[in-house]
């Protein structure tokens, strides 16, 4: 049984439940069951019709539930009332889902947890494991979560821009515990453009499948980091690229840039660069240029001062970074690797060295720690 | 979403508001300050942020390898450490300000007469896994 097949089912068999007057929370935790029960039945028995043997079961598990609590006569009424369950209706209300999900009035931790289960199809205790805490601890965080969007209206319109930060995070997490986080925020972002046209959903998507094509190269067996000028290129995902690629020019054709169809551009001339040498940098910094536009955001200006470092060369790269604020995270790592472009071996060996004291993950620390001592390895000190 | 480590030391911080020694406290007290603990830890729990918390035994001992096939050298314990770790507590928050925040809640646990110790509690943020996206462009 293929279990992705399976969890993308999850958000429209929820918005039938919801749609047929279920509330939310209950009826997130029936489908939860109904997926919980499929993995362990359809193996022996497939059903016929996947969605709507899950409809079916999550209808039931959800008048279960709600008819156990004698007390609560009012729900109990209104299930009284539901029509009996029939074919499910044409409406999807998967986007509605993504929306309610990702509300604003949720913090990022648990808008992420919520979306992960509720959309995506998570148990709690994957999600719990892939962001390495207790189950116990995610299980609450959803329940939270779950009642802070209580209130929420189903179908009132919601704002793109706050799922897709949600979707960002989530492939930003990288491939910490047992469930491929990465994978999945593609797979989600997918659904999403599926479900909306938006430039910027596939400006996203676009992003992550760059990025995610070049997923094997990013790192060696022993889990160092190479940087990109040292990857190996023909090891890079074309397939990948290639979707990427498409799907960004299809949206920067509509001339409604936003900030993440910038980064994707940036992403795809890095991809399109047969040797690291042959990279088009002008053009890169011109994205830069556009995204600093967009966003305004100091980390754009830093990597912008690199970009202007490789095409006009390491003393214009290091005049851009000092119109920065040097307490820029990763600023005295693009100061030290233009210092060393620029010949100035010893400040570049220092400045790795305080790069690696601020580095924000180990494998960045030691990739930083590295650098120093091979700089200071052939200063002969 | 960060991981942060809040410490509780025995020695080595700087010295608490309310700075008695806890054999000096009132049985009533030591319970009271161990169910504030206690709540905390299971308030954070229902927050969706608790992660872990574990207590140090003060007495230990440091340990060396000695070369192949001869054992390990120990040493200690030493009475004079100048910091010596209490215990811990592990959280999972949105941000460095609701750590800083978290903290000052944990540092406000009862200790003689009842009055918050104002502890000095130390925090650490872990080093993550690198993100899927670097910051860093020639990465």
């Amino acid at each position: 049984m293929n279990e992705v097949l399976l969890r993308s089912l999850t958000p429209s068999v929820l918005g039938i439940l919801v749609r047929r007057g279920a509330d939310f929370a209950a009826a997130e935790d029936a489908v939860q069951d109904a997926l919980v029960q499929a993995v362990r039945v359809w193996p022996a028995d497939p059903p016929r019709d996947p969605k709507g043997w899950l409809v079916t079961v999550a209808w039931n598990r959800f008048l279960d539930a709600t008819r156990a609590e004698a007390a609560r006569r009012r729900r109990e009424d209104l299930v009284e009332d539901q029509p009996a369950p029939g074919p499910a209706p044409a409406v999807d209300d998967t986007l509605q889902l993504y929306f309610l999900c990702a509300h604003p009035s949720l913090t990022p931790s648990s808008a992420v947890a919520l979306t992960l289960r509720a959309v995506g199809g998570l148990t709690t205790r994957q999600i719990a494991q892939a962001y390495l805490v207790p189950e116990a601890t995610m299980a609450q965080r959803v329940s939270r979560a779950k009642r802070t969007v209580s209130g929420v209206r189903f179908d009132q319109p919601g704002d793109v821009a706050t799922v897709l930060r949600v979707l960002y995070l989530v492939f930003n997490e990288g491939y910490s515990g047992d469930v491929d986080l990465a994978a999945e925020a593609i797979r989600l972002t997918r659904q999403l453009a599926a479900a909306i046209d938006h430039p910027e959903v596939a400006g996203l998507l676009a992003l992550m499948l760059l990025h995610h094509a070049r997923r094997a190269t990013r790192t060696a067996p022993d889990g160092s980091l190479v940087p990109l000028a040292e990857q190996d290129r023909g090891r890079w995902d074309t397939e990948s690229i290639a979707e990427g690629v498409e799907i960004l020019q299809a949206a920067l054709a509509r001339d409604r840039l936003g900030e993440f169809q910038a980064q994707a551009a940036i992403a795809a001339l890095h991809a399109d660069a047969p040797t690291a040498e042959e990279t088009d940098w002008v053009q890169i910094v011109e994205w830069y240029d556009e995204l600093a536009l967009l966003t305004d955001s100091p980390v754009v200006r830093l990597n912008r001062a690199v970009a202007v470092g490789e095409a006009d060369g390491p003393r214009a790269g290091l005049a851009a970074l000092a119109a920065l604020d040097d307490s820029l995270p990763r600023h005295a790592a693009v100061a030290a690797y233009l210092h060393e472009r620029d010949g100035d071996l010893a400040t570049a060996a220092r400045l790795y060295a305080e790069a690696a004291r601020k580095a924000p993950n180990l494998a960045e620390r030691d990739h930083l720690t590295r650098q120093a001592a091979r700089l200071n390895a052939r200063r002969g000190r | 979403m960060a991981k942060y480590l809040l410490l509780k030391h025995y020695r080595g911080a700087p010295a608490a508001v309310n700075d008695v020694p806890m054999d000096r406290w009132t049985p009533e007290e030591i319970s009271a300050h161990v169910k504030y603990m206690n709540d905390f830890a299971v308030r954070l729990e229902g927050t969706g942020e608790f992660v872990d918390s574990k207590a140090l035994a003060p007495e230990g001992m440091f340990v060396r390898y000695d070369g192949e096939g001869r054992p390990p050298v120990t040493d200690g314990p030493f009475a004079e450490t100048k910091d010596l770790i209490a215990g811990w507590m592990v959280i999972d928050v949105d941000s460095y300000e609701r750590a800083v925040e978290l903290a000052g809640e944990l540092s406000a646990a009862p200790g003689a007469g009842g009055k918050p110790i104002h502890e000095w509690l130390e925090v650490r943020p872990f080093l993550a896994a690198p993100p899927t996206i670097s910051d860093c462009p020639h990465r």
